[in-house]
């Protein structure tokens, strides 16, 4: 009866704040589907301008015909002896086979002495040392691959491999996938110490009351309790590095005017990546539309390949997240 | 304040420290912990009696746990802990400098205040110890069972040693990690409030282990539970706070150590009788 009545003004608000609120909102919102669009529209562009590539194999235009040695077109130019795409040679599997090699070293560089430096960042170092090396560590992941490209092209080409492989040039597969080793390394490190570190300290004090010293503890008990992140890390930095470009671009000596297949990582060669960058910047001299636009078919693999990793990791990182 | 417990610790228990003296298995003495410039619990005085479980109570902060596991070594984990002091084990300064600490947990196990096994089986669990210590594949199975057995646990998981660890309940996880830590055959088991965690049936279900295991080993436990320690215990350490006037900072401190019955009968010090009739703490 005597209950207060609540003036509906009250709870009313100021309006001008709500409507503050909702054109905020309103702004979040067209950003993230506006980034969601543009990649979605690149997507788009690329497998377009992919599709368009393989139409012309099918039918080859006359401009495309013009460049060839011996007039013919046909699928089968993906699967040929060279990538030269001024003369209508694509033969995929030389890109893919560089790319490969690059990786294959890069990770042989980056997994052992990331994960080196993992460990001791996480179980070895002193809370004060991490405070320090944690932040360099992230300030080293972010050095311009152009720098490390060019590092690789000028030191570790001539002095490193050229050195030890009487065979190998100053430029080579094996000096371009030393320094994308070097560039991942820092990304390595981070993720997989994220990943050790988010073991509980619990499991530690278990084994070491146990009476296992640093090192059992941590490969015997952190290493596989964080294994998933410890595999997210390496997928994403095989990504990081299959996706790399600049470096490779500079140290593997590959042009995009003709690449040839080789198994050898002392060899020049064209990876995915510098094979589409060449294109791009007009090195390789192609003037008819069906070459130029091979760089999307190029793009297209490359993206289904980083992709799926990506996809893996993400599996792999969910199930670190849930284990504890 | 150190003049009354070194009086309570004289006056009442010298005539067993003489009668039981070579049962000594651990002499705490005149032993302070700190984490850099903090103390964290000073001048302890405690003789820990082979087969016997000792409990050492008080409340929050006054340094049960911390000085619970300097008596492993534990501490070293953690960075900037320092024990002044001797604590010796059989005669041996545990602080020496000949002593490798990772020999002294074989010898004195722990098991925590939150049940933490590796996320392995059960039957890695149990091997992990006895695994690093060396000790041949060929004892594993007898040992497993032996180790589970002795924890209670044996019935409940021996169709199952290969599952994971994780899916046990929490007690039967705290029981794996007893089962755990006396795979490795220590002399001495310190557990750090180790039914915090476990509801009255699991709790219970421990204090019973702990009584069997008492024929074995010798067991010094950390508690929160008055009624547990005056259950399982056959002597007790009352541990108290002081609050520095100056810094505003608490140290623990011991108060008084005798005999179970006695703390909880007729404690010497007031500061004991306060606590455990329920008017502090």
């Amino acid at each position: 009866m005597t209950a207060p009545v609540l003036d509906q003004n009250l709870l009313a608000g100021n309006p001008k704040r709500r409507n503050k609120e909702k054109t905020v909102g309103a702004i979040f919102t067209v950003a993230a589907g506006l980034s969601l669009v543009v990649s979605l529209l690149i997507v788009g562009s690329l497998v377009f301008k992919a599709g368009s590539f393989l139409g012309d194999l099918i039918n080859p235009p006359e401009d495309a015909l013009a460049e060839t040695r011996d007039g013919m077109i046909s699928l089968s130019n993906l699967w040929s002896e060279q990538w030269a795409p001024r003369f209508m040679q694509f033969d995929i599997k030389t890109l893919l086979v560089a790319s490969i090699i690059v990786t294959i070293v890069a990770m042989a560089v980056a997994g052992p002495i990331g994960l080196g430096a993992a460990i001791y960042l996480s179980e070895y170092a002193s809370p004060r040392v991490r405070r320090i090396l944690k932040p360099v560590l992230e300030v080293l992941a972010g050095i311009p691959s152009v720098v490390l490209g060019f590092f690789a092209l000028r030191w570790i080409g001539p002095n490193v491999v050229a050195n030890m492989f009487e065979s190998a040039g100053n430029q080579s597969l094996l000096a371009a996938g030393l320094g994308v080793g070097l560039l991942t390394i820092p990304l390595v490190a981070s993720i997989s110490e994220d990943a050790m570190r988010s073991v509980p300290n619990a499991l530690r004090e278990a084994s070491a009351g146990l009476g296992a010293r640093k090192f059992t503890t941590s490969t015997k008990i952190v290493l596989p309790a964080a294994v998933s992140g410890l595999v997210a890390a390496f997928i994403v930095a095989t990504s990081r590095a299959i996706g790399e470009t600049m470096v490779v671009f500079l140290a593997a000596g590959g042009s995009g005017n003709s690449a040839q297949f080789t198994l050898s990582p002392l060899d020049r060669g064209a990876t995915m990546t510098a094979a589409m960058a060449s294109q791009a910047s007009g090195t390789d001299g192609t003037i008819v539309e069906t070459a130029f636009n091979s760089l999307f078919f190029v793009g297209a693999v490359l993206f289904v390949i980083t992709l799926t990793l990506n996809v893996i990791a993400d599996r792999f990182v969910r199930r670190v997240r849930q284990q504890y | 304040m150190t003049e009354v417990r070194h009086m309570s610790v004289d006056e009442t228990s010298t005539e067993d420290l003489v009668a039981e003296d070579s049962s000594v298995i651990m002499d705490v003495s005149d032993v302070s912990v700190y984490y850099g410039s903090f103390r964290a619990v000073r001048d302890v005085h405690m003789p820990v009696r082979q087969h016997e479980i000792t409990a050492m109570i008080g409340p929050s902060g006054c340094g049960k746990s911390t000085l619970l596991r300097s008596l492993n070594r534990m501490n070293d984990l953690i960075e900037g802990a320092r024990v002044e002091g001797m604590i010796t084990y059989q005669g041996i300064d545990l602080y020496g400098p000949r002593v490798d600490p990772v020999e002294v947990r074989r010898r004195i196990g722990m098991v925590f205040q939150k049940p933490n096994p590796f996320p392995k089986s059960i039957e890695e669990n149990i091997t992990f110890g006895p695994r690093i210590a060396g000790i041949p594949k060929s004892e594993f199975p007898e040992l497993v069972e032996r180790s589970l057995r002795s924890a209670a646990l044996w019935d409940e998981v021996k169709d199952r040693l290969n599952d994971s660890a994780l899916g046990l309940s929490g007690g039967q996880q705290q029981r794996l990690c007893i089962a755990r830590a006396i795979a490795t055959k220590p002399d001495i088991l310190l557990m750090d409030e180790p039914c915090s965690a476990l509801d009255p049936i699991a709790t219970g279900r421990i204090e019973d282990l702990m009584q069997e295991l008492k024929s074995d080993y010798t067991i010094v436990i950390v508690t929160h539970n008055m009624q547990q320690a005056a259950r399982v215990s056959d002597r007790c350490a009352f541990f108290t706070t002081e609050v520095d006037s100056v810094s505003d900072r608490r140290t623990g401190q011991l108060v008084e150590y005798d005999r179970t019955e006695k703390i909880f009968s007729n404690p010497a010090d007031e500061r004991t009788e306060n606590y455990v009739t329920g008017r502090f703490g």
